[in-house]
């Protein structure tokens, strides 16, 4: 019973929602219940905050292996969570000044506000920032001259590389004959970009597709119900 | 003749005025034409008509200097009069007047009015206005409308005609795995390896980490991805090793939990299934990352396993964990993400072999044979694909000489109707633009 009625509920609303896209008359049913989700996904957020904040209590409490970095956890999420509640510094809303909370949650100036501007936005842009030294550490590895594909590999991201900045241009201005200008790494990046990779990433695209159609089908006919815990 | 110096002289004041009048106002848009929406369920109206000829965006105009500044249309103000109602009475009140249903800007020649109901009848007329609030004459529509509910969307046939083409052949392979008949797939190397992966955390005794993406439990790549951790939680069971599952969604979580728990339970180790190792973390990206990267340069687990749908983060944790030694096998359905995974990850699922991994690991015979299935659809459309090269091929080198032949119908048909969202159609009709639809 525990998995026969989530089983229905997914066949039912699958096969509703996809004849619904055949027929206009039921094009909205995809909308209603988008909107289910959102309701279920705002309950399941409680039962998400709920968890967080037992299991860091629970570190603190037994005092485990970093238990320090819990205290700010809990601090941080039962601050954010009082400001944006109570809309902590969000004047109320000029067209109804008499609701005090009234105003916009994220009003310039508010309590919310700063949270986001001065500490989520900086934080954020930081492990954003990250990325660079990591692909610069991936592209060492991926792209040391192991082997053949390794070194086509090698070849053509210094090709790309280079085109994609003005290198790629003056690296052959004034000497590089006028048929062979197609010869320039910013010429031969285009060329990369537009025939192989789009080439390739078609075929990946085809592949993926076609593997969502046949998940998808499995998943409706019930043939594949893993997802519900069981093989 | 002194009588009727005043009666001429009112009489060229009066052309004159008129004609000052006349030259003030814009031109009037033209061929106001209105037609029920196709393919819809009769809520809108489509509206069409060619710009006026003060419009400084109307192509035609030779030269735009040419246009008298005090005429250039601003705005095109667009009426409608309701006549009928769905049971055919007259209406009465507001809606038999005519009155303003949108101000379409200059340059715009369409608008569609998706505030009519199923049934009844409108008439619809259009002015230009320019800065000074000039109004033209008005143009009306020749013929009035009603809006109609179809009860199948054909321009979307030939996307009805794919799936269930498609879907036979997965229905077929299906049966023919239920009757018993042998079905060969071949060996992904990533799937085999996550026994491997397994038996090496609990070797060194160290955790499993299993992330399934960043996205909600209603993408398909999250569904996928949760059949893997099923495997990967009975095998976990099976050897007796940890496994750590941090989530980005809440409905993630709950769902893991059942999986794993069924998992350990069908292992025969249901004692050793620790629901807080299934956690939720937060929705927010990147502080997501930070979480399980953290976790991972503290905990240092054994083998790292992403099954899901990733975007910028996939580098930062696969680069981490090839930062602290993990085995790693990563899957995703991201075109974009995946040189990443193949960069810092030992084994990858591409695409469609991550798809494939829930039939791939269960064995089951009825999900193998989805997979064959799968693979005729495959056929199927590269079948389509090498159809379609060989007519682009074909009017690319007869272009000069035989553009309107049959290898140029056989390409717009294929693009506007296969592939585009004109419907069966018929071939030969219609456009036939060759640079197709972008849908």
């Amino acid at each position: 019973m525990k998995r026969t009625v989530p089983l229905i509920i997914a066949i039912v609303a699958g096969f509703v929602l996809l004849i619904a896209n055949f027929i206009p008359f039921a094009e909205s049913w995809g909308l209603t219940a988008q909107e289910w989700f959102n309701i279920l996904a705002v309950g399941a957020m409680i039962l998400g905050g709920g968890n967080l904040l037992k299991l860091h209590l629970m570190k603190v409490s037994g005092q485990r292996k970093g238990w320090g970095y819990s205290v700010v956890t809990i601090v941080c999420f039962i601050a954010t969570l009082i400001i944006g509640m109570f809309k902590m510094g969000v004047n109320p809303n000029p067209l109804t000044p008499d609701y005090a909370w009234s105003g916009y949650y994220l009003e310039s100036g508010s309590g919310l506000w700063w949270i986001y501007q001065h500490m989520v936005v900086p934080l954020t842009s930081m492990m954003f920032a990250m990325l660079a030294f990591y692909v610069a550490t991936a592209a060492f590895r991926a792209f040391r001259a192991k082997n053949t594909e390794a070194t086509l590999l090698l070849i053509t991201a210094g090709v790309v590389l280079l085109g994609r900045t003005y290198a790629g241009v003056w690296l052959f201005e004034g000497w590089l004959p006028e048929s062979m200008q197609w010869l320039r790494f910013d010429n031969l990046t285009v060329w990369i970009m537009e025939i192989p990779n789009t080439g390739g990433t078609r075929a990946i695209t085809i592949g993926i597709a076609l593997g969502v159609v046949a998940t998808s089908l499995r998943i409706l006919l019930g043939v594949d119900r893993s997802y519900l815990g069981q093989d | 003749m002194r009588k009727r110096i005043p009666f001429i002289t009112a009489v060229f004041a009066t052309l004159a005025l008129a004609n000052v009048a006349t030259a003030q106002a814009p031109a009037p848009p033209s061929d106001l034409s209105v037609q029920d929406t196709p393919d819809d369920s009769g809520k809108s109206v489509d509206l069409q008509w060619s710009l006026s000829n003060t419009d400084i965006f109307n192509p035609l105009l030779a030269d735009v200097t040419l246009v008298d500044p005090s005429t250039i249309v601003a705005t095109y103000s667009v009426e409608r009069i309701t006549t009928l109602d769905a049971n055919g009475k007259e209406v009465d009140g507001e809606d038999s007047q005519w009155r303003v249903i949108t101000e379409a800007g200059a340059g715009d020649s369409s608008f569609v009015d998706r505030t009519v109901e199923l049934g009844w009848t409108y008439n619809y007329r259009i002015c230009a206005i320019d800065n000074q609030g000039d109004a033209s004459n008005w143009v009306e529509a020749t013929t009035t409308v009603v809006p109609e509910m179809q009860m199948f969307d054909s321009s979307k046939a030939w996307l009805a005609i794919f799936m269930l083409v498609f879907g036979g052949f997965v229905a077929y392979f299906i049966n023919e795995a239920r009757s018993g008949k042998t079905l060969w797939v071949r060996k992904i190397a990533g799937l085999e390896a996550i026994d491997e992966a397994v038996g090496r955390a609990t070797e060194m005794g160290r955790p499993v980490l299993f992330v399934t993406g960043i996205q909600d439990i209603n993408e398909i790549q999250t569904l996928a991805g949760l059949t893997v951790l099923s495997r990967v939680a009975k095998t976990a069971a099976e050897y007796g090793a940890q496994i750590e599952v941090p989530t980005c969604r809440s409905l993630v979580m709950a769902a893991a939990r059942e999986t794993v728990e069924s998992a350990y339970l069908a292992a025969g180790a249901p004692d050793a299934y620790q629901p807080d190792k299934i956690h939720y973390l937060t929705d927010e990206q990147f502080a997501f990352v930070a979480g399980v990267t953290g976790y991972m340069v503290r905990e240092e687990p054994a083998a790292c396993i992403y099954m899901g749908g990733f975007y910028a983060e996939s580098l930062i944790l696969a680069e981490t964990g090839n930062f602290i030694g993990a085995i790693q096998v990563a899957g995703t359905a991201m075109p974009s993400q995946l040189p990443f995974f193949v960069a810092s990850c030992d084994y990858t699922l591409i695409g469609e072999e991550f798809f494939a991994a829930s039939a791939y690991l269960s064995g089951d015979p009825l999900q193998i044979g989805s997979l064959k299935g799968q693979d005729y659809g495959k056929f199927f459309s590269v079948l389509i694909l090498v159809i379609g090269l060989f007519f682009a091929t074909t009017v690319s080198l007869t272009q000069s000489t035989e553009s309107a032949g049959f290898g140029s119908g056989a390409l717009g048909y294929i693009n506007n109707n296969m592939l585009g969202s004109e419907g069966l159609g018929s071939f030969g009709g219609g456009n036939t633009d060759t640079e197709g639809d972008d849908s």
